[in-house]
Parts: structure tokens; sequence; C-alpha cells
């Protein structure tokens, strides 16, 4: 981990770089993107502005008693390729998941200035710890799949795809 | 055999299953990481590391995604019940997962609304001797099993045939379904039987090497060639893409040859209920 950061310099950030992100994070995985770009083709209403956002792909376990959340890793980022340049059109900043995504999210990216960072994949246990608060914000009814605000400390990331559009990974 | 004692016995597999990792894997993870060169890949390994260590210590899920609980159930012809054996494991199963707080993940394919902790995935065998009831139970995670191949070959398809569609699944995996893997393959049998012995694969243990020779080699060169993939932990490089490579083999037809691939992530959980 070389430096810690928050928000106001994640676009500058090239290919590669790892840190310690703090500050907050929305998740939101399959069926919240479904329901969010829905909306946005109806013109109505989001239940959370996405200017400057970050959305993590995430449907973590619920907290065990006395805890603030329970296991929280990314889930497979391509499922939400779909969905991602309506999301962008909105202002959203930066997506936290794991894996390779498509050409055309990559693009889109890179066209919206936006940036894909990876979170530690399978290791849900250890960003539960580092989950400082969480409160839901949409869509009760999809159980783990649910908008939640997350506030985390010192969440390590690496850029996956930066706002220049240059990816670690191969486009799938 | 009381239906209490199986609920409350799988409640606690449900638990160990999801909050500690399998010791042959945990070992499996450490050599791995003694020997990473490359330092993302060594950083990768040293956070699924770590995050054994808290998920046991503090019962926090290894993974968030508790996987749909795959039942393999082994019961004695002798074993005697009372009340339902089914109804004894699902039972224990909705109570592990509901008061671990484990993530429900089991939705109706078309629906696929209000996630709920119903709708295993059983597997009954009938026909071991004795009164015993073994019962194993492993939640496995999507990500990974979104990845599974099947493929009927010709019969007179060569072993390096097999190794390179066992590799390029491997590929096609890759860093979205969280490796290092460990890689189920089933050979053999009918189409849905490959597969499930593929699964069944992922339940050896594997610190050991299979006592079948043959298929012993054939896992090693899997194994190496997987490894030169250079896909990595968490797809960022190294030469530990796959942990181990497990193979079963069962009778098949003449006309042909199914191969069924299973792949698990790092987090590769099962644990096992013996009743007498």
């Amino acid at each position: 981990m070389k430096c810690k950061t928050d928000k106001k310099n994640l676009t500058g950030m090239r290919k590669g770089s790892s840190f310690l992100f703090t500050g907050c994070i929305y998740t939101a995985r399959d069926q919240a993107h479904k329901k969010l770009v829905r909306l946005i083709r109806k013109n109505q209403k989001l239940p959370l502005s996405l200017k400057g956002q970050i959305i993590y792909y995430c449907g973590p376990t619920a907290a065990p008693n006395g805890r603030i959340i329970g296991s929280c890793g990314p889930t497979t980022s391509c499922r939400m390729d779909s969905f991602l340049e309506p999301l962008l059109k909105k202002g959203l900043l930066g997506m936290i998941g794991k894996g390779p995504r498509s050409r055309n999210a990559r693009e889109m990216i890179k066209k919206y200035k936006g940036v894909y960072f990876l979170a530690p994949s399978g290791c849900g246990a250890l960003l539960a710890k580092r989950v400082v608060s969480r409160k839901l914000v949409a869509f009760p009814g999809l159980g783990p799949e649910a908008i939640y605000k997350l506030e985390v400390a010192d969440f390590p990331l690496i850029v996956a795809i930066d706002s220049c559009g240059h990816s670690i990974y191969p486009d799938i | 055999m009381k239906y209490s004692c199986i609920k409350k016995e799988v409640e606690k597999a449900v638990a160990q299953a999801n909050f500690c990792l399998r010791p042959d894997v945990k070992k499996a993870l450490k050599k791995a990481y003694a020997s990473e060169k490359v330092l993302k890949a060594k950083t990768a390994l040293g956070w699924i590391l770590d995050n054994a260590g808290i998920a046991e210590k503090e019962s926090i899920a290894l993974c968030q995604d508790t996987g749909l609980p795959v039942v393999f159930i082994e019961a004695g012809k002798k074993m005697r019940i009372s009340g339902g054996l089914i109804a004894a494991v699902e039972k224990g199963i909705e109570a592990g997962y509901r008061k671990n707080s484990l993530r429900p993940s089991i939705v109706d394919p078309l629906d696929r609304c209000r996630p709920s902790y119903k709708g295993m995935a059983y597997h009954i065998d009938f026909f071991s001797a004795g009164r015993k009831l073994k019962i194993t139970i492993l939640p496995k995670g999507f990500g990974s099993e979104n990845k599974s191949r099947l493929k009927m070959f010709n019969p007179t398809a060569e072993p390096e045939e097999i190794e390179n569609f066992i590799t390029e699944a491997v590929k096609e995996a890759g860093a979205q379904s969280c490796p290092p893997f460990v890689i189920g393959v089933g050979v053999g049998g009918t189409c849905d039987s490959a597969l499930m012995e593929a699964k069944r694969a992922l339940l050896i243990r594997i610190d050991k090497p299979n006592p079948d020779r043959k298929l012993d080699r054939m896992e090693k060169r899997i194994f190496k060639k997987v490894n030169s993939l250079g896909i990595g932990p968490m797809g960022l490089g190294g030469k530990c893409t796959a942990l181990a490579v497990r193979i079963r083999k069962i009778p098949t037809h003449i006309a042909g040859l199914p191969v069924g691939v299973n792949i698990s992530c790092h987090a590769l959980r099962s644990s096992v209920v013996e009743l007498e």
C-alpha cells in the first residue's frame, strides 16, 4: 500500500496503482442496477445522486449482532457492464468490483472520465473490518442487493481501468 | 437417529463451512504465499490469508457470497430416522444461515425477488452399508459456478485435448471467479453425471495426491498448464492460478466421453457431519 487517499485525486490515478481509500461508497449490484437504469430511462428521480459518487458492486451478508456489516467483498463487475453508461452519464465517478470488463465498458470509462477499481476478491471478512458505518438508501425489498451507503476507512483498492481507459486486464 | 440431532449438527456445519477455511486449502494458500515472487500477487495472497484469519476468529463469513448450499447425503441402508431426513437437513441449513447472518442468495430463477434460504441442491445416495449418516455441505459461490463447462468429447479424444479444454475453461474464468482456484473435473458418465463428479471432486482433500496414478499424472499436467497462464490471485499475475486440480472418473458409453469442469474460488468451503 503506497498511499492513502480520498475522492479528490481518484481520477488522476493510473492503472495498477494500489492505495487505501477512506470515504463514502454506495453498494449496488445486478438488480439495483436494473432498477436504477429503468428509472433513468423513464426520466424518474433516482433515490440517490450519482454525481461524483462511487458504486461498489457488492451484496453484503447481514450484520451479525453488534457489527456494522457482515462479509462484504466485491462481486463480478462485467455483469454490470450493460448498465454502466446511463450511470456514468448521471455523473458516476467510480466503480469497485472484481475482474475484467468489456471493451465497451472500458471505452465508456474513458469517455466519461471515470475510474474502475478492484477490491480484494473473496476477502469479505477482511473488508468488513474497514467499514465504519452503513445506512440503507434504496430498494429494501432487494435484501442483500439493496443500495447501502457505506463509510469506509483504509479500504484497499487497485486501479484496474484508469480515466484514460487503460486497463490492467485484457477486455472481455 | 433423531431429527433434532441432525438439525443441530447441520446447523453447526453451516457455520463451520462459512467461517473456517478448509485446512487443506489454507495449507495450499500458505505454500503459494511463501513461493510467490510477483509482489502484487503476493499481496493478494496475503489478503486472502488475513481474510481467513479474521473470518475464523470473528465469525464473519469468509465471503459475502455464502453460496448455494449443495448438500451430499450418504445414508446407510440400516439407518433409521425419527422424523424426516430431508426436513431435518433443510431446517438445519436454514437455521445455520439465519442465526449466523449468512446471506440469503437463493431466488426464483425468473422472478429474481426476495432472496431466501430455501432451495438447496440435494444429492442423496442410499447405498452405503451400515447405520452411518454422512452429510457434506458445500456452499458454492456463483462467481466460480458461472464458469462451469461441459464438453461431450469424441471417444477417440486424446488426453491432451481434454487437458486443453480444462485449461481453456480456467482461462475463461480468469480474474472474475476469484483465483487461485481449485479445479474439479468429472470424466465419464453422462452429461449430468460428469458435472456432478466435477462438483464431488471439489470435496476431495487437496493436500494428498490422487491414489489413481493415471489421474494423478493428468492432474499434475493440468496443474502445470493452468499455472503457466499467468492469471494469478485476483488476476494480478504470478504463478498461482490454481491451488489444485482434482479429477474423478466414472464409466461411460463407448460412443462418448463427457468432461465436466466445476471451478471453485479460493474460498473453497465444505464441512462434514457424520452421525452413527
